[in-house]
């Protein structure tokens, strides 16, 4: 467990709705869900999550954080709104689904291996080297995280689409050399790393 | 009536009437068969030359009228002529609404026509029109028993309207339970256009506004207010009520009142019956009523728990503690009130401490008024926490551990607090219910009016001691007439809802007083000027009348005759019903009445193959659904005769074996929803039908005639497809099992 993770268990030993609410994007609103279960009963994809949302903000309410945290229920997310558009209280539900997800990836907390949170840091960094996502890296990258045996089987798999998208030119292989990026790669590194210490202080802050 | 009768008919051949229907042969069939002087046709009779016709027809004598026109519950306003006994023939929704207007069936529909005018015409000979009693006189006083909220506010609402109040405290203040409280529950939503955001502004506890209550009842001129006082003794009727209020230091003084108020409130839950909660094992599992002096004490400082005087640094509010619940001493019903409540005493602790940790455990959260809903968006606001857990245990200790079963994550769990709220409901103060059965073991309550009437001494109760009532219709009349009931002694509810019952008591009560001056009945028969009376020399004093009276009409003088209280009666007809020997009657309305249209239909002998199927139709549900069936066109079989009455509790056995022994071939009774979730607007009068017919098995076994020749039925204002299908039904039944032995 991070340092971080201890502080914060220190900083709101009674409170995880208090923590929730200093630390997850949109936390503040935890509260104001009146456990009716529309959005549990509304989210295309609830019956497959280990927590559906009313029982993950009841959980939040009751205290079980490591049980929260380290659920892989808020990976599950599609974004698809219908739990925000039904909301009689109109909680942004699906927005605390990341804020939370995000948080506990902070925390260290997430399930290692989670699909959902391998992609989304495969996609980040493939994303920053360039500023613009290299899709075939992006692709080949994906097929190959699970190792070299997975990542050949992956490939084979799919080789008719990989030939289909070259001919219609919606995939270019020359992109793996390089490939094409922003003008001014550096300025956006720079960018992205003055933001990121903006937000290691404001961690720091809770964190001491 | 000493005067001569002089019988009228008016035919009105609107709506269709006269293209369906042989004018012609109606107004021959009122002269010769229905004995009528005069009939006449018009050709509109509701407008004003049709309406002026007959104005002026009782202007030059007309003593009795017979309209046939449209049913009786339609054109109220355009016939009415209150210097006339008048019966109406329905030959619009009765008959040519109901019936297809293609040839083959003319003849078949120009029958049930004639039918129509005969009966009309028969009852038409039989009754009089009906005038007061004159045993009641207007006194407009108005007595208020109970000195909380409800009383007040009834005084206030009384007095408002020019009623002088006598108001009757038991306690020595007024106020009640509410006067107790730290704060209130909003009553007020949040401004139109507030936003749904999660900082909106909401509406929080309002000052607690009984103490400027109680200083208006006392600067009110017309509210006299008896502290220290109860009710000894009440004697009379609407009208003339006379009551002995009782000083607790000895003097007595009587009053005489036009109409009563009993507003005599709830009484808390005795939390001493939940020790799975601890309570009493700790004195820090408190109810909410004990929480409000808690509060209150605390002023705006923070809330001690009475152990130790420890600072309250987190409480937890056990919802429907003993409520909701089967369990013995436990109360089956949902008290209303304290879910709102709850939220308000979290929110007691939060203002005064953010950081106090406030849980609520609900089950199921109800937030009733108009504040409801934003206001526990208020509570979630201050991070109030609501789990929906259901609370198993309370174990105590200095601090004390709650157990219970979360209801979302399903698993058993418990927390720790300083201080546990049980969320208790009310008990209805009500005085001995006169129709508890002997065999119920109850705990002896002392009485509230002391009632001087043969049939017990306070309201009678619906079901856990709560006041019986029609409550769709009138909720606050009782089954004592001129006497309301308002506020938690109705059912449990909370504090604006009991000062809306107030004013809507105090109304109804202002109309008793009123109504009672001029000799009418109250709701549902209201304007109704007839009232009972009896034949002496046929009364075998077998007292059935006084018992199955559902409003408690009916005294008895000292030689066991039945002594009417005019204004005390509702004019449903359930003692005419009831009475073995038919001496009971009304001036328009009685078993000679309804009778004379049975024998007056015509019924064709047998090889004519035309069955008759009588049916009886209570005026205020099944006969409006046969109405509105008729205007939506649904079909009625040409062999139904329809007869209105008044109630199923008025309907005499003998209008059935007459009937059947006359050669009827079915008979349908109609009537409305009885037993617990009744919605018989005399409350009995439909279930004591249903008991008396339960009996006509044996008679139609005598008469050798099959049993499901007489059906009864359970029929609401809106059956508007299954009332006319009913009816349908027995002429199906009878195509079946064939047509009755008894034709001529």
């Amino acid at each position: 467990m991070s340092d971080l993770n201890q502080n914060m268990i220190e900083k709101y030993r009674n409170s995880f709705l208090k923590e929730v609410e200093a630390n997850v994007e949109e936390g503040e609103w935890v509260k104001m869900c009146m456990q009716c279960g529309v959005c549990s009963g509304s989210c295309p994809l609830g019956k497959h999550w280990a927590h559906p949302p009313q029982e993950i903000f009841m959980m939040i309410r009751a205290g079980k954080r490591e049980a929260v945290l380290a659920s892989d229920a808020m990976w599950m997310c599609t974004s698809c709104y219908n739990c925000i558009v039904r909301c009689p209280r109109e909680v942004p539900i699906t927005h605390i689904m990341h804020g939370l997800a995000h948080y506990a990836k902070r925390l260290g907390l997430a399930p290692k291996g989670q699909p959902t949170m391998a992609f989304s840091q495969i996609f980040w960094d493939n994303m920053l080297k360039a500023g613009r996502v290299n899709e075939l890296k992006l692709g080949l990258s994906l097929y190959f995280k699970d190792g070299f045996v997975q990542g050949v089987k992956n490939s084979l798999a799919n080789a008719k689409l990989g030939q289909n998208m070259m001919k219609a030119k919606r995939m270019n292989a020359a992109e793996f050399f390089g490939g094409h990026g922003v003008k001014d790669v550096s300025g956006l590194q720079k960018m992205i790393k003055k933001a990121q210490e903006l937000e290691d202080a404001r961690i720091a802050k809770y964190g001491n | 009536m000493s005067a001569e009768k002089k019988l009228v008919g008016y035919v009105c051949t609107g709506c269709g009437i006269g293209d369906r229907l042989d004018a012609k042969q109606l107004l021959s069939t009122a002269k010769r068969e229905g004995k009528l002087q005069e009939c006449k046709q018009h050709d509109m009779l509701c407008n004003a030359e049709g309406v002026k016709l007959i104005a002026d027809d009782i202007a030059a004598g007309a003593t009795h009228i017979m309209i046939a026109a449209c049913s009786r519950r339609a054109k109220v306003e355009a016939f009415h002529f209150p210097d006339a006994a008048m019966t109406r023939a329905n030959l619009r929704e009765g008959v040519i609404w109901v019936r297809p207007a293609s040839g083959e069936n003319s003849e078949t529909t120009q029958e049930m026509a004639d039918d129509y005018i005969r009966m009309a015409c028969a009852e038409l000979r039989t009754i009089n029109k009906p005038s007061s009693s004159g045993e009641q006189s207007l006194i407009k006083n108005i007595l208020v028993v109970g000195g909380g909220v409800t009383g007040m506010t009834a005084a206030l609402e009384a007095a408002a309207a020019g009623y002088a109040v006598t108001l009757v405290e038991k306690s020595g203040a007024l106020g009640g339970h509410a006067a107790l409280l730290h704060k209130r529950v909003p009553s007020r939503a949040a401004s139109a256009g507030t936003s749904n955001s999660r900082n909106a502004a909401l509406p929080q506890p309002a000052e607690n506004n009984v103490p400027e209550l109680v200083s208006r009842v006392g600067t009110t001129g017309n509210i006299s207010v008896h502290l220290n006082s109860s009710v000894a003794k009440t004697s009379g009727a609407p009208g003339r009520f006379s009551v002995d209020i009782a000083a607790e230091s000895g003097s007595t003084s009587t009053g005489e009142f036009g109409a009563i108020i009993q507003a005599s409130g709830f009484k808390p839950y005795d939390a001493g019956q939940l020790s799975e909660f601890a309570y009493g094992a700790s004195p820090d599992v408190v109810t909410n009523l004990e929480l409000e002096g808690l509060a209150k004490a605390a002023g705006d400082g923070p809330i001690k728990r009475p152990s130790d005087g420890k600072e309250v640094k987190s409480v937890a509010f056990i919802q429907c503690a003993g409520q909701r619940s089967d369990t013995q001493g436990h109360l089956p019903y949902c008290s209303g009130f304290c879910c709102t409540t709850s939220i308000k005493q979290a929110i007691y602790f939060k203002d005064q401490n953010p950081g106090c940790d406030t849980t609520i455990l609900f089950d199921d959260l109800r937030t009733p008024g108009a504040a409801g809903e934003d206001f526990y968006r208020a509570g979630q606001q201050k991070m109030v926490t609501f789990s929906k857990g259901k609370a198993t245990e309370v174990v105590p200790g200095s601090s004390l551990k709650v157990r219970f079963q979360d209801l979302i994550l399903n698993e058993a769990t418990e927390m720790e607090c300083d201080l546990v709220v049980l969320a208790t409901g009310m008990v209805a103060n009500s005085g001995p219910d006169p129709y508890a059965p002997a065999d119920a073991a109850q705990v002896p309550v002392a009485s509230i009016l002391n009632l001087q009437y043969r049939q017990g001494t306070d309201l009678p109760h619906l079901k856990h001691g709560f006041t019986d009532s029609h409550f769709i219709c009138f909720p606050y009349e009782t089954r004592r007439t001129g006497i309301y009931a308002a506020g938690p002694l109705r059912r449990p509810m909370d504090m604006q809802q009991a000062m809306d019952d107030a004013a809507g008591a105090a109304m109804k009560a202002i109309q008793a007083v009123e109504n009672a001056g001029l000799g009418r009945a109250a709701h549902p028969r209201s304007g109704d000027l007839s009232f009972p009376s009896f034949r002496k020399e046929g009364c075998t004093q077998c007292k059935r009348c006084t018992v199955e009276c559902p409003f408690g009409a009916i005294n008895e003088d000292e030689k066991g005759y039945p002594l009417y209280n005019e204004s005390r009666c509702r004019r449903c007809g359930t003692c005419m019903g009831a009475c073995p020997v038919r001496v009971i009657s009304f001036e328009n309305y009685s078993v000679e009445s309804v009778n004379q249209q049975i024998k007056n239909c015509n019924v064709p002998d047998e090889f004519q193959e035309k069955p008759r199927i009588l049916v009886f139709a209570c005026e205020n549900d099944a006969y409006p659904a046969l109405d509105q069936a008729a205007m939506s066109g649904k079909e009625i079989t040409p062999w139904a005769r329809v007869i209105p009455v008044r109630c199923l509790g008025s309907i005499s056995l003998s209008w059935i074996t007459d009937s059947l022994n006359s050669g009827y071939d079915g008979v349908v009774l109609m009537g409305c929803r009885r037993d617990d979730d009744y919605q018989c607007h005399f409350v009995k009068g439909s279930a004591m039908a249903a008991e008396r017919m339960s009996k006509v098995g044996d008679t139609l076994s005598s008469l050798n005639l099959e049993p499901e020749r007489v059906v009864l039925h359970e029929v609401a204002i809106t059956d508007v497809e299954r009332a006319p299908k009913l009816i349908n039904d027995m002429a199906d039944t009878v195509a079946r099992i064939g047509q009755s032995p008894f034709k001529f």
